[in-house]
């Protein structure tokens, strides 16, 4: 399939009264058309940094794109200059943001806030981007639109928000949506329609999506394919499947160890002991050493290249190395990764949809 | 609305008896006597000034009249200005405090938040640290500082403007400069740092990821969200402004209302004391309710219905 989105050795700092923080160390992935990446990493990891920088959104000039290049349909990105960039947002890239009770203007209507990309990159008369509006609303699934668009965004609650944000987002037909968390903010219930939402939209759409999210319940349901960001680099990237089936990373091992799920035998879940680097000085070797049950003596001296493991699944780390010992992940996350294989996909997101 | 409406008026009227009683008796307090050089008098002429005025009925039948007259719109003859009633000395001296406040206000406050925006949006750049200084500047300085230095440059130097005195329009600009330095400092430095906030926060960030102009971010959903804080500021500000300002009033020897109002008060000229007193406490509840309704407009979120919110 063609590739819509090519990011290549992305690093992206940000200038602080502390020191430079390296918050994305070289970053390369690509989103192809009509595809969902998600981006999984804990907070700090890098992946909103990264995602931002694709639509030039990122507080400058505190933040300092260092090195890369970002291809979207060819044309690299980080050469645009602000006016150029302004007809690719909310055009060709919109974004959806994590919280729905502040990413909205309180003091505008919210037919207003929609139409205003729709008018800005259509050129269409303001009756026109209202109808478009309506029809907007109606698509996200908000009821009585025709009334809804006069009103204020104080007049709806946290998950018919978030629809409106998905509606601003869909107003010119983007062909690559972002979504920062989307549903982080929201309950568990809503959670779930929101992400049933979001995927129904992007099959009648046929838009590609970049998912970000520290949740990976809610990865299984969306994404064909799943990036995993530690300490401002990709550790390991692959089909849904093979993330969920196959994790070679200790750090995703330790994503899907610490990971609730419905089916689980086990009572308790692991966790990851210590915590991430300070990025103000990254460490020389690999970032996740320190907190790597399996980290082996050349983790210190050296960065771990990205081994293939399949054409689409690559992963950093040493263990991959054919001079490195064999080592299988622990046995409860062996469990688990047999147990999503049998049952399709981890049951955490659907837990909302029932209850 | 309506309902609302009334109903704040009826707490006005509250408000302004209950000023009028409390500065009354105030007043009553100060030491001195409305009648100059008592020593000159014999007991006789002093008992009979005394009686002429009612001042020597007890402070409560003082009272009682005196709110009976304000009830009904009197509010009594100046003991000072060779009887003329405190209305007309007031009909006649709030023109100019009027119409500089009015001026100084309305270009005071819209030049200060063009400077406030310019310097949050070069946050941390060339403009901003220029209009911060500036602004520290004009909170600092006293205006008859500014007052004099005006006169000083354009009108003894440059010959542009008159000195002092109230004549035509021209006359009125050197005055109004002086006196919008506060409120344009005051409001500059309100609106940058709102601004700073509110350009920092997450709708603005989905706005530009709508990819509408940088322009129309700042202007239509920057400058909205900033302006309440803004306002509650600026109000009672306006109701000072126009009630004149001695200082300025001094410098430029315009007979306005607060050069009037000192006066007054040395002399113990009880009917203009109160009058005047209860002609700025009366602006300053009108401007309070006018806040309250610019309030509503501004944010629906605070729109009021009936007192309650909707």
């Amino acid at each position: 399939m063609e590739k819509l989105l090519e990011v290549k050795d992305l690093k992206v700092s940000f200038n602080t009264f502390n020191g430079e923080v390296q918050a994305v160390r070289g970053v390369t992935f690509d989103v192809l058309k009509g595809e969902t990446l998600a981006i999984v990493g804990e907070s700090g990891s890098g992946k909103s940094v990264a995602t931002k920088s694709i639509m030039k959104l990122l507080p400058f000039p505190q933040a300092v794109i260092k090195n890369g290049e970002i291809l979207f349909e060819n044309e690299d990105l980080l050469k645009k200059n602000e006016k150029e960039m302004r007809r690719v947002r909310g055009k060709d890239i919109s974004m959806i943001f994590q919280d729905p009770m502040t990413s909205l203007n309180p003091t505008m209507k919210i037919g207003n806030q929609i139409m205003e990309g729709i008018i800005e990159h259509q050129g269409v008369s303001k009756s026109e981007a209202m109808k478009k509006a309506i029809e907007l609303l109606e698509l996200v699934g908000i009821p009585n639109a025709k009334e809804r668009v006069h009103q204020y965004p104080h007049q709806f609650s946290g998950g018919m928000r978030q629809r409106v944000v998905i509606a601003i987002a869909l107003g010119c037909n983007p062909k690559l949506l972002i979504a920062d968390e989307p549903t982080t903010a929201l309950d568990v219930t809503i959670q779930a329609q929101i992400l049933e939402l979001m995927k129904t939209i992007q099959k009648k759409t046929d838009s590609s999506c970049i998912f970000i999210t520290h949740d990976l319940g809610v990865v299984a349901n969306v994404a064909d394919r799943v990036a995993v960001m530690y300490a401002g680099k990709i550790v390991e990237i692959g089909l849904t499947e093979e993330i969920f089936y196959n994790a070679k990373h200790p750090y995703t091992w330790g994503l899907l160890g610490s990971m609730p799920t419905l089916d689980a035998q086990e009572e308790e879940l692991t966790t990851i002991p210590g915590t991430p680097p300070d990025l103000r000085n990254p460490p020389k070797g690999d970032a996740f050493a320190p907190r790597n049950a399996y980290a082996l003596k050349i983790d210190a001296e050296m960065e771990p290249p990205m081994f293939k493991v399949s054409d689409t699944h690559y992963a950093a780390t040493w263990l991959l190395h054919e001079n490195a010992p064999k080592v299988d992940p622990p046995p409860a996350v062996q469990e688990r990764m047999k147990g999503f294989a049998l049952s399709g996909a981890p049951e955490i997101a659907k837990e909302g949809e029932q209850s | 609305m309506v309902r609302y409406i009334l109903k704040r008026m009826m707490y006005m009227a509250l408000t302004l008896f209950l000023i009028a009683s409390v500065t009354f008796f105030l007043m009553k307090m100060l030491p001195g006597s409305p009648l100059k050089d008592t020593d000159d008098l014999t007991k006789a002429q002093e008992e009979m000034l005394l009686e002429r005025y009612g001042l020597n009925d007890p402070i409560s039948v003082q009272y009682a009249k005196y709110i009976g007259a304000l009830v009904q719109g009197d509010l009594g003859t100046s003991f000072h200005f060779s009887n003329t009633p405190v209305t007309k000395i007031i009909k006649d001296r709030i023109g100019p405090s009027m119409q500089l406040g009015a001026q100084a206000l309305v270009l005071g406050t819209i030049l200060g938040i063009g400077l406030g925006l310019i310097a949050a949006v070069f946050h941390n750049g060339v403009w901003d640290y220029t209009s911060t200084t500036l602004a520290v500047l004009g909170i600092s300085i006293p205006s008859f500082v500014f007052a004099g230095l005006l006169q000083w440059i354009f009108a003894v130097n440059l010959g542009w403007f008159p000195v002092a005195l109230w004549g035509g329009f021209e006359y009125s600009i050197l005055p109004t400069i002086a006196l919008m330095i506060f409120p344009l400092a005051t409001a500059a430095r309100f609106t940058r740092t709102e601004m700073i906030e509110v350009l920092g926060s997450d709708f603005i960030l989905t706005a530009r990821a709508k990819g509408i102009s940088e322009y129309a971010i700042v202007l239509k959903h920057g400058l909205r969200n900033a302006l309440i804080p803004l306002i509650t500021v600026i109000g009672p500000m306006a109701a000072s402004l126009m009630t004149g300002t001695l200082v300025i009033e001094q410098i430029f020897a315009i007979p306005g209302l607060g050069e009037q109002f000192v006066m007054s008060v040395m002399v113990n000229d009880y009917p203009t004391i109160m009058g005047t007193t209860l002609l700025l406490a009366f602006l300053f509840i009108v401007i309070i309710l006018v806040i309250d309704l610019l309030y509503g407009l501004i944010d629906p979120r605070i729109r009021v219905d009936g007192g309650k919110s909707s």
